[in-house]
């Protein structure tokens, strides 16, 4: 019997999956980040009268900011402080509550338009002007480039 | 602002300086007379160019929001390892702020830093950039200046160390450093780059924090918006000239709309330092910034 390739085959397997199942923190938060940015964009688009409103968009857009918002928090143990081209600012683990606070703020006010679904253009504008507003914020002080 | 390397290159001018009542780095204002010959204060362009000049992010209360940063109070720790600056009320309270200063008192620290009593200014404030401004310029942003509110709030003195406190040391660093020339020569460029060369190398003082300086706190030649390592603290100041590895990418249109909204082409936000900077930029005319993201094209790559 040849258990070469099937060895082989076996580890790309477990290397494969330890990858996506054991992602480091910096690349979750990172890749949330991503999507945020992502579906933010789908929002401005409307708001630019770039794209024509679609409750559809709004809607699954507004779900995946409600998720990364949420969940954003909770990807910066200790020791995950720098790497995997991280841009994280070291000010987030010296001043954790303000961290938890500018991030808490950035969900209630997604989970608030989320809750009242904008129902035109004119109300996408006004949510990417709410939710957008937490973006620089929350830049200018927790976010370094590198 | 730059400020490690700036306060370290005063430590060897101190000694050029401190050379005693050498003519070459005593303060030079520019003579009462300069300044007589100009017209009424356009209190709408005074505006433009206030915000233009970011005067807010240095001398608005710290933490001041939204109406609050048109009171100039100062009182803003600007940190070195040297030292720290304690910024300056600047609004026109008579007493505690600038509201006696006369036009040239008020250039002369602009575009000469050279404060009232004829000493010198460090150049933690911009003067280095802001003495390429129009003298008209500099007359509006005055008149405009002065219909902001009184505060009399009297910031800290400075906390700087030997030979840091000395102001005629940075006469050592004028000599040096201290121009009004072009930062880049644009053979033949067209009126809307030129206009952006005068947003940008002037009021807008982008290289002062864009540009990478020697241990002197002198710019290091031919690297003109160049970036580099933060002095400051974190991470880096991103190249914005057309050789950038992420907006050198971007079009006039997207570099604009970066200066007005913030956000990039790809939606990722501006941060870090960048964004008292964007809010001010926001407020400027559409064509202004039309003209910066001009000349952002325009400059040698780095
Ligand atoms: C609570 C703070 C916070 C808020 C609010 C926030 N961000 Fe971020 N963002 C970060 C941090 C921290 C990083 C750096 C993460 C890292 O590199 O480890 C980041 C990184 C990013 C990135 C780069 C991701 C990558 O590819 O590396 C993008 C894009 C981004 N943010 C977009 C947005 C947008 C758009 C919004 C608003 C809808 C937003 N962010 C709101 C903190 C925040
Ligand atoms: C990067 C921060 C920064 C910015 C931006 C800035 N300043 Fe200042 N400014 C300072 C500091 C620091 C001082 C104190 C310098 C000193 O003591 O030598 C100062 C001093 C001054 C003074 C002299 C005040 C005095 O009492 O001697 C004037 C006038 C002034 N600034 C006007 C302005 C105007 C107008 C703008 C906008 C066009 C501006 N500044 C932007 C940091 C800044
Ligand atoms: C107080 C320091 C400071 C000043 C002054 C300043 N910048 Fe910046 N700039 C930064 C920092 C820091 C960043 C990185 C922003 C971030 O972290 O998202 C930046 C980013 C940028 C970017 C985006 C670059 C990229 O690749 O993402 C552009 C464009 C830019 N600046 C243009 C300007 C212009 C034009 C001016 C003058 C009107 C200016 N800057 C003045 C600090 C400054």
């Amino acid at each position: 019997m040849n258990f070469k390739p099937v060895l082989a085959a076996a580890l790309v397997a477990a290397f494969c999956s330890s990858t996506v199942m054991a992602a480091e923190p910096q690349e979750v938060r990172q890749q949330e980040m991503k999507a945020g940015g992502e579906a933010f964009g789908a929002m401005a688009a409307i708001a630019k009268g770039q794209k024509p409103y679609d409750a559809a968009v709004v809607k699954a857009s507004l779900e995946k900011l409600a998720e990364v918002s949420k969940d954003f928090h909770n990807h910066f143990p200790k020791g995950s402080e720098t790497g995997y081209e991280s841009e994280a600012s070291i000010k987030i683990w010296e001043d954790s509550a303000g961290f938890k606070a500018a991030n808490d703020k950035f969900a209630a006010d997604v989970a608030s338009v989320l809750a009242a679904l904008p129902a035109d253009q004119a109300g996408v504008t006004a949510a990417v002007g709410t939710i957008g507003a937490n973006c620089g914020a929350c830049h200018q002080t927790y976010r370094v480039k590198r | 602002m730059r400020l490690k390397s700036v306060v370290a290159g005063l430590v060897v001018l101190a000694a050029i300086g401190a050379g005693g009542g050498l003519w070459l780095t005593a303060p030079k204002p520019l003579p009462e007379s300069h300044w007589q010959a100009l017209a009424a204060p356009d209190l709408g362009n005074g505006e433009r160019i206030f915000n233009a000049g970011g005067c807010v992010s240095c001398h608005a209360a710290p933490g001041a929001e939204g109406d609050a940063k048109r009171v100039l109070s100062g009182g803003l720790a600007l940190k070195s390892p040297f030292g720290t600056f304690h910024v300056p009320n600047i609004s026109p309270d008579p007493k505690a702020g600038i509201g006696e200063w006369t036009l040239a008192e008020f250039g002369n620290a602009m575009k000469r830093g050279v404060g009232r009593n004829g000493e010198h200014l460090y150049p933690s404030f911009p003067y280095g950039s802001y003495a390429r401004m129009k003298d008209q310029d500099i007359a509006d942003l005055y008149g405009f200046m002065k219909t902001l509110p009184v505060s009399n709030n009297i910031a800290a003195p400075h906390e700087l160390g030997f030979p840091f406190n000395i102001r005629l040391a940075v006469g050592g660093w004028k000599l040096l450093y201290f121009n009004d020339a072009p930062r880049v020569e644009l053979a033949g460029a067209d009126p809307q780059v030129l206009a952006g060369q005068y947003l940008v190398e002037g009021p807008g003082h982008c290289g002062e924090c864009h540009t990478p300086r020697n241990a002197l706190g002198g710019f290091k030649a031919g690297e003109w918006l160049a970036g580099g390592p933060n002095p400051e603290g974190e991470g880096r100041i991103p190249d914005i000239t057309p050789g950038s590895k992420t907006m050198g990418a971007w079009s006039t249109d997207e570099i604009a709309a970066y200066l007005e909204t913030g956000f990039t082409p790809d939606y990722d936000s501006v941060g870090g330092s960048m964004v008292d900077v964007q809010q001010n930029m926001a407020r400027l005319k559409a064509e202004d910034r039309a003209a910066i993201a001009a000349y952002l094209k325009a400059v040698p790559v780095r």
